[in-house]
């Protein structure tokens, strides 16, 4: 293991020429496994995983990817890594590309399975430097299935979270660790995996492709992002796009929201798209650009994104049954309920929710969203325990400070972001009770409903006002949008209340319905009948 | 001397869009933020940036700054910038008494206790005044808030609004109904009322329906069916 660490690396073949025994695979010489004994199946697996790779045979990379790892992981590899890649190296021609995708998905196993150790952690790092700068230098000519692209991705900012995590808790750490800490300054630091992501973006043009594919310049979104006929690669191309989404997730991960909606603005999620094919990236854009919209107070907005994830959800989490995500998608649909009513209870729009859904919400969410209309203690303490659930494990970028006192600082970020958070449904404690009297009401002088809400004028005239402010958020255009269903205006002292009813949208309708009947035509043509 | 300074700032948009993630830009965005506030423009993104960097970096943070940038940020008031700010400083720096002020500040304004805002302001002017432009700023917001919700103001309450009285207040408002389509009234022989522009928050009958209208790229991906 080379001992000055820098992440743009040297040669690649320094880090696979070491010794099998230096190290790999644990901190710990005792690792209870031999990581260099390679069982018959994996030897089967990786020899034909290699020639589909090479033979560009996507579908069956996938079935491998989704279908054999995972049985294989199942039924051998419960409590131990994979071999070491080492091991396996011999039986794909040492080629270094498939060595490090073999790490990748040997790292991702330990992390799901087992517990990595701060060691681990940092090799994992190397690796992800070492495949991203192989994809970035464009020699990579390979056609990998998305979920795998979507899946590094994922798993590289997940593993980023991870870490920052690991280092900020500092009381329980061995002095073995702390020194590992300090030697890797560099791994994962917060620089090198924004610029990481930003880098795949550029260097793969993919907001170029999106603007001409809107131009009808460029086949992209068509073919999932694959090339079937020239079999140019996929991979940086993908790599790019998932990007996006990766820095979206980093960006709700720091609190810059903002930012983390405008690296997202390339992909219009009000239409299908590439994201949507893979279920994981999915779920993972509409989740964090709800939550970010959350909290730049557009409540509408995250409430019709978690309304049409929610009911996709619904109709077909049953074909993801047997899929290794399907917990994290379990998991996720939970947090957006949680976070769907949050939404609502700051901001009463339950026309914007489908039925099906809304059976749900009440089903698993009822009695506090009852509590959370109240904006007492015990609603606060709902809000409170909702947004934990649901919020993202926000992190502290910044590296550790490892002198004494060693304290634990993981839920520093995570307190900000509630603290601000419940402030801000603090700011808005006396709405409820002014929609719930203006309800009743087409007109209401000033006078009247101030001693109905036993307050004086000028009092209610700023609330009047703050449900105003509140109401209409301002978008990254700056335009007004209003959030409200129930809205007024005052004319000297009366105040005239407008309720506004609820948009059909008939000719989204329509054109999803012309689009999809075009496509089962087509795809009826396309049948032989011999 | 002025197009140089306008060459600055495009190369600093330049690099938050090209190059944020550089701890080598943080004095060039700071200054930014100096030039920001002395020719009275504004940029988010820019800040952003450099309280991202604070972050990372919290070593580099310098406080007058960040000071600046949340001045910076109430002034852009209806958007919600300043919570966004106040997302990327940690919870000790946010205990500082400036930020402290800041806060009660902008929660003032949030919620419309524009009385107390201007009294609580008048207090900490020296915190304010190395901004120029703040007063009007708010202003600004408060009228917006007001045109929100208000087809008639009562004089009273505009002028607690926006802080000015007796003549200077008569010569605001003959300026904006030069301007920007105010009008007198008078109300059941009390004070004035202000009449303020239509708009559709104020007269919801103007309300574009415009979830009814379709955007016309949605449309332009039927096209080669319909031929």
């Amino acid at each position: 293991m080379a001992s000055s660490y820098d992440y743009d690396d040297g040669s690649l073949e320094s880090r696979y020429g070491r010794p099998p025994s230096a190290g790999h695979g644990g901190a710990s010489t005792d690792l209870g496994y031999d990581p260099n004994f390679v069982p018959d199946s994996v030897k089967t697996f990786v020899v034909h995983l290699y020639r589909h790779i090479r033979e560009k045979n996507v579908y069956e990379i996938h079935q491998m990817y989704e279908g054999s790892f995972q049985r294989l992981s199942d039924r051998m590899f419960r409590d131990n890594p994979w071999p070491s890649v080492e091991a396996i190296a011999p039986y794909v021609d040492n080629d270094h590309v498939f060595c490090l995708l073999y790490r990748e998905m040997w790292f991702r196993h330990v992390y799901a399975r087992l517990s990595p150790t701060g060691r681990q952690r940092v090799e994992s790092w190397d690796n992800y430097c070492s495949l991203f700068g192989v994809v970035l230098h464009g020699v990579v000519n390979m056609q990998l299935p998305n979920q795998w692209l979507w899946d590094m991705v994922d798993e590289f900012v997940y593993q980023f979270q991870s870490y920052c995590q690991y280092r900020a808790k500092l009381k329980s750490k061995t002095e073995e660790e702390l020194q590992l800490l300090q030697q890797y300054d560099q791994a994962w630091n917060v620089y090198g995996v924004l610029n990481y992501l930003q880098a795949l973006v550029e260097k793969s043009a993919i907001i170029e492709i999106l603007e001409r594919e809107k131009e009808g310049l460029e086949q992209f979104t068509a073919t999932d992002g694959y090339d079937y006929e020239g079999g140019t690669s996929n991979v940086l191309k993908m790599l790019g796009y998932y990007s996006m989404i990766g820095l979206l997730r980093v960006h709700c991960l720091l609190g810059d929201y903002h930012t983390g909606l405008k690296c997202l603005a390339p992909i219009d999620i009000s239409q299908q798209g590439v994201y949507n094919v893979v279920i994981g990236s999915h779920i993972s854009t509409v989740y964090h650009y709800g939550f970010a919209n959350l909290m730049l107070r557009r409540y509408a907005e995250a409430i019709r994104e978690f309304n049409k994830i929610l009911l996709y959800i619904l109709k077909f989490k049953q074909y993801h049954q047997k899929s290794p995500q399907y917990d994290q998608i379990l998991k996720k649909n939970e947090q957006m309920y949680a976070l769907l009513a949050i939404c609502l209870s700051l901001c009463p729009q339950i026309n914007l929710v489908e039925e099906n859904v809304n059976s749900q919400l009440r089903d698993k969410y009822n009695e506090k969203m009852t509590k959370m209309l109240r904006y007492d203690d015990e609603a606060y303490a709902v809000y409170d325990e909702l947004f934990t659930y649901a919020c993202p494990k926000f992190i502290t970028p910044s590296a550790p400070v490892l002198e004494e006192p060693l304290t634990n600082y993981n839920q520093d970020a995570y307190r900000l972001q509630l603290k601000l958070f419940l402030y801000e449904v603090k700011q808005q404690q006396l709405l409820s009770g002014v929609r719930s009297f203006l309800k009743l009401y087409s007109t209401i002088s000033i006078g009247k409903l101030a001693a109905y809400m036993e307050v004086d004028e000028p009092t209610l005239r700023t609330i009047l006002m703050t449900y105003k402010h509140k109401m209409h958020a301002v978008d990254s255009d700056g335009k007004i949008i209003p959030n409200a269903d129930l809205d007024y205006y005052i004319s000297e002292d009366i105040v005239h209340v407008v309720e506004s009813k609820p948009i059909k949208r008939y000719s989204d309708y329509f054109l999803r319905q012309v689009l999809k009947f075009e496509e089962t035509i087509s795809e009826l043509d396309r049948i032989k009948l011999d | 001397m002025g197009r140089e300074q306008q060459q600055v700032s495009y190369t600093v948009e330049q690099l938050v869009s090209v190059n944020p993630y550089n701890p080598d830009i943080l004095t060039d965005l700071e200054n930014y933020v100096n030039e920001q506030v002395s020719s009275q423009t504004y940029s988010l993104d820019a800040n952003l940036c450099l309280l991202r960097l604070y972050q990372f970096e919290p070593g580099r943070m310098s406080i007058p700054i960040v000071v600046q940038i949340l001045i910076k940020a109430l002034m852009a008031m209806p958007a919600s910038d300043f919570s966004l700010c106040l997302f990327l400083i940690p919870e000790q720096v946010q205990m500082e008494e400036k930020f402290k002020t800041l806060i009660v500040l902008s929660h003032y304004l949030e919620t419309a206790r524009f009385r107390q805002f201007w009294d609580e302001a008048a207090k900490s002017r020296s915190i304010l005044e190395v901004v120029p432009g703040f007063e009007q700023a708010i202003q600004a917001y408060a009228i917006h808030v007001l045109s929100l919700t208000y087809q008639k103001v009562p004089r009273p309450v505009l002028a607690e609004a926006i802080n000015i009285e007796g003549l200077s207040l008569d010569k605001f408002i003959e300026h904006h109904v030069a301007n920007s389509g105010w009008v007198l009234e008078k109300s059941h022989g009390r004070s004035q009322l202000i009449v303020l522009p239509r708009n559709e928050f104020n007269h919801p009958e103007l309300q574009k329906h415009t979830a009814e209208g379709v955007p016309f790229e949605h449309v332009t991906r039927i096209f080669p069916m319909l031929s």
